[in-house]
């Protein structure tokens, strides 16, 4: 059995966060990620980062995620790929189907003093007749083609969705080179940042409102999709149908926490819509119910990438504190610096359904917590 | 066709990378190290990776990040194996998968 | 006030004069200036060092709405390649009697040539005629964000802030 100070699950934006801000203070720590490339969401992301100077704002996402990756490897932490935790034990031991560079893979069990959970999110599904078609795909699998893979999925394309992923997904995809014919929303308004909105439609690209995907058809792969209004209700208006010729239709319906390890281990769960869905409850340090678990970034609940960074940074904090290489007087000085950022990152308009959620989360779980 | 983004605003020239060679129901297809299996058989424009077990319904990417196996094809005679988040090997043999199986068998 | 942003997808030039956002006409008879087409409130503030002047302001909490000074800005243009969000332009209705140049950021391929023509568009992206690209500017410290200058009737410069996509198919090979 294998003993480390710290496993953090997930090398995303938060993940590498609390492992660099744990190591930085003397603790030994491992990243796990199933995938064979590091980096969770960033690599993806070509656009330049909003938020400020401490988010990087302005710098590409996929630098952000080099500038992480090289200063996690500087400070010592350990970084296992193709290496996926298949499950978590009393006594916070794991179990990691670990990749061996060679096409092999051993069992491996470790036991750990603590763990983080940033296993990240996955997207939401729209089903409707002919969803199956080769060429109806979300819009993380289109994002992973164009900028990760630098391949077109398709040439002309239908993106269900308009918040800040399917803002930014069309707009990539017109850097890529195709054509995307319509954007369908179906909300009255546009659910993402309105600077996201305006790229696409100097591009052209319309956006729906209160219009949704009905069906797509084709022969052995997507050739048609048709779209029709829908009422307050979001019930079709019969009448209103319309055929677009796209060949690809990206689905853009919102994400949800990935929480199978933490619910393994019973930690305590909360249904919250604001925050994508199942949300396991967590304290002012990022500790869900069960002792010694941690659980940053989408896996928290669905929010941004600097949001991530920072609920990764106070997790490693909370974890330096916890096996005790700093103290409690430092801890909470750096804790407090977080937490402003924290609130500053929540606010306006799209911020503060998060940010009310996030303190009823913390509220709900001091209470649990107290009773564990 | 070749779907390969040859020169991108903001990532630059075409991906570069080793060339390897990988066979696709027979055809001999060219690839990259570093390629996931299902990007170097969709930038020749193919989208099927499966037929189903029951309907023999074609199938092609969905998630793209190895969780709903909609992508699974049979390579080097291993069924089920996620093409979304397999890379490709010199002289790898990727098959559609029909059913369970490979080599334009019926549905089991 | 926000309504109309988040159901067309951009600001309208009330919304922007309502946000002070949008220059006086008096300012625009000075020459060239910035308007920061951004009115909401996002936690974003790189547009405030972008400026070397400080004519830009976000301050605390970092989801204010920009404000800018007229004044105090040169209508440099430093500013619109800082702006995640590509939202940035500047204006000069003084360019030449009846014309004015309008600069915007630009993120595709390919980058047109200074000197070459392109239909103009404006935020809905629609062609509203043709303009001489005077300026094609893409540093390294832009990252990727290119700035161009395009000359446009004096009666557009409130209207065009882009020009179309050039050549598209252009990135990978077309065939059936």
């Amino acid at each position: 059995m294998i003993e480390k100070q710290a496993v953090v699950i997930g090398s995303g934006p938060a993940g590498l966060a609390a492992s660099i801000e744990a190591a930085k203070r003397g603790v030994e720590v491992l990243v796990v990620d199933e995938n064979s490339l590091p980096g969770g969401q960033l690599f993806k992301q070509i656009h330049k980062f909003f938020g400020s100077a401490d988010h990087r704002a302005g710098i590409r996402g996929f630098n952000i995620g080099q500038d992480l990756l090289e200063e996690a490897r500087k400070n010592g932490v350990e970084i296992w790929l193709d290496s996926a935790v298949i499950g978590i034990f009393p006594g916070r031991e794991l179990a990691v189907e670990k990749g061996e560079g060679n096409g092999n893979k051993t069992l491996q069990k470790i036991k750990a003093q603590k763990i983080v959970i940033a296993t990240g999110a996955s997207e939401n599904a729209v089903s409707f007749p002919g969803w199956t078609l080769p060429g109806v795909m979300s819009a993380g699998a289109v994002q992973t083609f164009i900028n990760v893979q630098r391949v077109l999925p398709g040439e002309r394309f239908l993106m269900v969705g308009s918040g800040n992923v399917g803002l930014i997904v069309t707009y990539q995809l017109m850097q890529a080179g195709a054509d995307v014919a319509a954007i369908v929303e179906a909300a009255g308004s546009i659910g993402g940042y309105a600077v996201h909105a305006a790229k696409v439609r100097r591009a052209g690209v319309p956006i729906r409102l209160n219009t949704t995907i009905k069906k797509a058809g084709g022969q052995e792969e997507l050739e048609w999709a048709e779209i029709c209004q829908v009422d307050s209700s979001w019930q079709p208006i019969p009448g209103t149908e319309e055929t677009l010729e796209v060949d690809t239709i990206a689905i853009a319906a919102g994400l949800k926490p990935l929480i199978q390890l933490a619910r393994m281990q019973g930690c305590h769960v909360e249904f919250i819509p604001e925050l994508g869905g199942w949300v396991p409850l967590h304290d002012k340090n990022m500790e869900t119910t069960c002792p010694g678990i941690f659980v940053v970034g989408d896996s928290a609940g669905v929010e941004e990438a600097n949001t991530a960074l920072e609920e990764g940074r106070l997790a490693g904090v909370a974890i330096a504190e916890a096996v005790g290489t700093i103290s409690p007087s430092r801890a909470i000085l750096e804790k407090e610096e977080i937490w402003k950022r924290l609130e500053n990152l929540r606010l306006g308009p799209f911020g503060e359904h998060r940010l009310l959620a996030k303190k009823k989360i913390i509220e709900e779980g001091n209470r649990q917590w107290k009773r564990e | 066709m070749d779907r390969r983004i040859k020169k991108h605003p903001i990532l630059g020239e075409g991906k570069q990378g080793e060339e390897v060679t990988v066979y696709f129901d027979g055809r001999p297809l060219s690839g990259k190290k570093g390629e996931t299996v299902a990007a170097t058989i969709i930038a020749t424009g193919h989208r099927i990776n499966r037929f189903t077990r029951k309907m023999g319904s074609p199938r092609g990417i969905f998630c793209g990040i190895g969780q709903c196996t909609d992508c699974v094809m049979v390579v080097n005679g291993i069924p089920n194996t996620r093409t979304c988040v397999t890379l490709v090997e010199d002289g790898m043999i990727i098959e559609t998968q029909r059913g369970t199986k490979g080599g334009g068998a019926e549905n089991d | 006030m926000e309504k109309g942003v988040e159901i067309i997808g951009f600001p309208s030039i009330k919304e922007l004069q309502e946000y002070g956002l949008y220059p006086s006409e008096e300012r625009f008879s000075r020459g060239p200036v910035v308007i920061v087409e951004c009115v909401q409130e996002i936690p974003c503030n790189p547009c405030e060092p972008a400026c070397n002047l400080g004519a830009i302001k976000i301050g605390e909490p970092i989801t204010n709405v920009p404000r800018v000074n007229e004044e105090l800005c040169t209508g440099c243009g430093l500013c619109i390649a800082g702006c995640p969000g590509l939202a940035i332009f500047v204006v000069d209705k003084t360019h030449a009697p009846g014309l004015a140049a309008v600069s915007f950021p630009y993120e595709y391929e390919p980058l047109p040539e200074k000197g070459t023509e392109a239909e103009v568009v404006n935020r809905k992206g629609q062609v509203m005629g043709r303009g001489r690209i005077i300026r094609v500017v893409k540093t390294g410290k832009m990252d990727q964000t290119a700035v161009l200058t395009v000359v446009v009737p004096l009666e557009l410069a409130d209207e065009v802030r882009g020009i179309k996509r050039l050549q598209r198919g252009w990135s990978h090979g077309q065939g059936k």
